[in-house]
């Protein structure tokens, strides 16, 4: 080492709980959110929309409604005629794909399915329209409960399937000998997690903007997906890709409602383009609630073995999920029950496991990916069945537990599903939940608190998840969209400032904050001094957006990648003017500096001497300070947690209130603190909301009866509990960055750390809590029967 | 069925944001459509329309109410605060400096609506900083992102601070 070398040393702002740059534009009432975009000559849409469940369309009147001033048209499915049907495929065998014209044509499967368009100057009159538009309907049968849709073909929602079951798929690992074994022990149960609505605050909301002079065609989105809308679009439509531009704003929130194709955002865009007219829709609450992807909906029948010491022998499980009416683009309807059953295994090693699920459709609104698709579901059902053997042979929660997680020095491990679990702390989360001052505070608690007018209870649920999948795996089963790789372009403009351009879309992850600290790092520079863009197609050309835990494993992967490539090309400009080699160089929060002399230049001048100033480089070294690379993490990397809750049920009222909560997870490298804690308070808090309050009902004709924030509940800051974290930093190698997706795993252990709660509050009963949401009327039937028992 | 035909055009005349303005309305029009679409503020967010998620609420007279519950003609001769004005205001800038320490934003849609709610209660200069009384103040507005985590914990430094600096004054 060169002794005349000054040491300098590069601050690193990954894992610092730098504030986001993104929140001023929030705090000031200055953000811009789809329906705040208004263009001259704008019409407005409203939507006829299906009030039967399941029908044929007999006729549609609407000459009245033609005769209202500020209506410029009522279309119907005649008028949408040249488009394709919206159609998900899957290259997973047995599967059948549904077709959904855009505008129904002659039957309606679901409230809230669109039957005809009004096109009007303002909403206000439009919705005066909707008065004036009769639809009459042939009624069908409502195919509502999927066990009997399941075995009863003689109601089909999509006669071309001829079945309502448009998915079985079985896994098989290992033997079913041990039911022959004397020692073996076994508890079982019928467990049901109810249908949900993600609710966004911010509805969804679309405009799309024709430009005449190029026919090209500019579609706001409130959308997760820009990428994937703008390749459907494309192919739906019959439009060139660059011709259109998919532009996520500020997104108020998705949560997956937002992540999948709507025929809303088809009709605008192709209303605007037939019409030459800017075209917008923007959705009540009420439309929300009908036609914005719903999740979860399932039956699951699990059975757990195990051997006298409590060591797990065998899984066996059977899940039957709703999808609702249509298989959802692009992920299919398969997704969230596929998923159930692939993770129901969780993180512990069970040597053999029989599995089974049926995805089928009812005249329900479709359902889509949810926050922790899948996993939710999973790990109520599993991490009952583990506390309830732990109960039967008087064992410790945490002991079964412990006994049972896959040890670090067996990973990776595939488990019976066929899932790899790689580089994880399984163990270690659940040691550090149970060494925590957090739990003595609550035994502590549960302890003092014992008294007439409540019930107390704690639960913990361990689990762990699949995130930033890379191509070698598909987000959703058969899916034949690419989802594993990401693209990022770093430029140095004439001016020395740093742009990032990324294919994700934030919509409130704080990405534009964590991007910048991982570029920051790698190229030398102030975060705050870098501008990232993003959810814009016209800009990143390929990607398909934000879902799935991916952004930071995927986008950072290949923001770390790009800005090697840039760094390497500065180092190379910088060498020359500094006289020095590119290894005798360091670059710190902007300053380029030579470590043998004292020269130093910063951005600025690096800029001008590239793209201006033409006397001091060489043409060869004035190569544009560019770069573009995509990353791939080919498999994924695993996120894992264990969860404790701490419940309180009053006597009386049956209310279950959450005091205390506790995250103890591994999300590999943290890029900001502060941003995690969030995303998992967040997360958090929507299980809560699983756990005890949401829950969609539609009665036995198919009507939603849960169709407002009322009748819908959802945790205010009176329902939620202040929740800690503590963070296990396991890495994975062969990831660029070692980061790992975490944005879901606060709603995926949530509803079983709290129906483990409940069920420890209540286990003086004989009750088991195996549904969700654990509401009063559900606990009052549990406990009237528990009583009688 | 008769139909409001609101054809007619009526004319307020009110303050927003310190600023008198006059317009002329449908008489049907909802506070929030007018105060997003008409005058083009479009800090106020419509979240339910139907008074739950608090994402519209704003400052009447003094008093924070919801702006999809009320017409536009009600406003007539009255005094309105939506979060552009209170952007203006300096004595909430700690207020928003502790959101952002605390990451009690997201997305962002709901923040107008607990900036709004949040002022008024530190208008009645709370005593203590009690989690329990911010929680429930707060439970009139609903954030799906945050989990309220951040939300409480900068209304609780807040209050916090500025007691602790009356104390000194
Ligand atoms: S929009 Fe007014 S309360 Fe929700
Ligand atoms: S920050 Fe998204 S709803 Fe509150």
């Amino acid at each position: 080492m060169n002794k005349d070398k000054k040491i300098l040393m590069r601050p690193k702002y990954i894992g610092k709980p730098i504030e986001r740059f993104e929140d001023s534009k929030y705090l000031s009432g200055n953000a811009k959110y789809t329906s705040d975009i208004n263009i001259d000559k704008m019409l407005q849409l409203v939507f006829v929309r299906s009030d039967e469940s399941h029908a044929k369309i007999k006729y549609i009147e609407y000459k009245e409604a033609l005769k209202l001033e500020g209506i410029i048209d009522v279309l119907t499915f005649k008028d949408f005629s040249e488009l394709n049907q919206i159609t998900s495929p899957s290259r997973m065998s047995n599967y059948f794909a549904t077709y959904q014209d855009v505008v129904a044509k002659n039957k309606v499967r679901y409230v809230g399915e669109i039957i005809a368009v009004i096109v009007a100057k303002n909403r206000y009159v439009g919705e005066d329209a909707l008065e004036l538009i009769e639809v009459d309907y042939e009624s069908l049968d409502p195919v509502i409960d999927p066990e009997e849709a399941a075995s009863n073909n003689k109601i089909l929602l999509h006669e071309n399937i001829g079945s309502n079951v448009i998915l079985e798929r079985s896994f098989s690992h290992g033997t079913k000998d041990y039911i022959k074994s004397k020692n073996i022990k076994s508890v079982s149960g019928k467990f049901k997690l109810s249908r949900k609505s993600p609710i966004a605050i911010e509805n969804r909301c679309y405009l799309s903007d024709y430009d005449i002079g190029s026919g090209n065609i500019t579609l706001y989105s409130s959308t997760q997906i820009p990428g994937v809308i703008r390749d459907a679009l494309s192919k739906i439509l019959g439009i060139a890709g660059n011709k259109i531009n998919v532009k996520a704003l500020d997104v108020g929130g998705g949560f997956g409602g937002k992540g999948s194709l709507y025929p809303e955002e088809i009709i605008v865009t192709y209303l605007s383009k037939k019409l030459k007219k800017p075209i917008k829709w923007t959705s009540d609450r009420l439309e929300d609630f009908l036609t914005t992807s719903q999740a979860f909906e399932e039956i699951i029948e699990a059975k757990l073995f195990f051997d006298d010491d409590g060591k797990f022998i065998s899984l066996e499980g059977d899940v039957i999920g709703n999808i609702g009416a249509y298989s959802i683009f692009p992920w299919t309807g398969a997704l969230e029950p596929v998923q159930v059953i692939g993770f129901l295994p969780g993180p512990y090693d069970i040597k053999n496991f029989h599995g089974n699920v049926k995805c089928v459709v009812t005249s329900k609104s479709p359902t889509g990916p949810y926050r922790g698709v899948g996993r939710p579901a999973a790990v109520f059902v599993l991490e009952r069945l583990v506390d309830m053997a732990a109960k039967s042979i008087s064992m410790d929660p945490f002991t079964i537990r412990m006994k049972n997680l896959i040890d670090t020095k067996n990973l990776p491990y595939r488990i019976g599903s066929g899932i790899i679990w790689n580089d994880a702390g399984f163990k270690e989360c659940l040691e550090k939940s149970k060494n925590s001052n957090f739990f003595k505070e609550i035994i502590d608690i549960k302890n003092k608190k014992k008294c007439n007018r409540t019930w107390i209870g704690y639960g913990i649920s361990t689990y762990a998840e699949l995130t930033g999948i890379g191509s070698k795996i598909s987000v959703a089963p058969g899916m034949p969209i690419n989802t594993g790789s990401e693209t990022a372009t770093i430029e140095i403009d004439g001016t020395g400032s740093v742009s990032g351009i990324f294919a994700i879309a934030s919509h409130g992850q704080g990405l534009e904050t964590t991007l910048a600290q991982i570029i920051a790092d790698e190229i030398g520079i102030k975060p705050e001094d870098i501008k990232i863009t993003h959810g814009d197609t016209s800009k990143a050309k390929h990607g398909t957006g934000t879902y799935a835990s991916r952004s930071a494993v995927i986008g950072g992967g290949a923001a770390i990648k790009t800005a090697r490539v840039l760094r390497k090309k500065i180092l190379k400009v910088a060498a020359y003017l500094l006289e020095t080699d590119p290894n005798n160089i360091e670059i710190i929060d902007g300053i380029i500096s030579s470590l043998n002399t004292n020269k130093s230049i910063n951005f600025s001048e690096l800029a001008n001497s590239v793209y201006s100033d033409m006397e001091t480089l060489p043409v060869e070294l004035r190569d544009s300070l560019y770069a573009k690379e995509s990353y791939d993490p080919i498999f994924g990397a695993t996120t894992t947690a264990t969860h404790i809750a701490l419940v309180e049920i009053d006597k009386q009222t049956l209310k279950v209130k959450v005091l205390k909560y506790l995250v103890s997870e591994d999300c590999g490298k943290v890029i900001n603190p502060m941003i995690v804690d969030g995303q998992v308070h967040g997360g958090v808090a929507q299980g809560i909301g699983v756990a005890l309050l949401e829950k969609i009902n539609y009665d036995n004709q198919g009507q939603l009866t849960t169709a407002n924030l009322v009748d819908y509940k959802i945790p205010t800051a009176s329902e939620i509990p202040k929740i800690d974290v503590v963070h296990t930093e396991h890495f994975l190698p062969e990831n660029l960055g070692q980061f790992k997706g975490m944005g879901e795993g606060g709603t995926i252990g949530a509803p079983a750390a709290i129906a483990n709660a409940v069920a420890d509050a209540l286990s003086d009963y004989n009750i088991n809590i195996n549904e969700l949401p654990v509401n009063q009327e559900y606990l009052f039937q549990l406990l009237k029967n528990g009583e009688i028992r | 069925m008769p139909l409001i035909k609101s054809s007619e055009k009526i004319s307020v005349t009110f303050t927003l944001n310190g600023i008198k303005l006059s317009k002329n309305i449908y008489p049907r029009t909802l506070l929030s459509d007018f105060l997003r679409y008409s005058i083009g503020e479009t800090g106020t967010h419509v979240g339910c329309e139907h008074g739950i998620c608090g994402a519209c609420t704003i400052i009447f007279n003094g008093k924070p109410i919801r702006s999809c519950l009320m017409l536009a003609s009600q406003v007539n001769g009255h005094e309105l605060t939506t979060v552009e004005g209170i952007v203006k205001d300096k004595n909430l800038d700690d207020l928003r400096a502790a959101f952002k320490k605390h990451h009690a934003l997201q997305c962002g849609f709901c923040t107008s609506g607990f900036l709004i709610t949040i002022s008024s209660y530190l208008n009645e200069n709370p005593e203590y900083a009690d989690e329990k009384e911010i929680r429930k103040i707060l439970s009139g507005n609903v954030c799906r992102c945050t989990g309220y985590v951040g939300i409480v914990d900068a209304v609780l430094e807040v209050i916090k601070k500025r007691n602790e600096h009356k104390k000194n004054a």
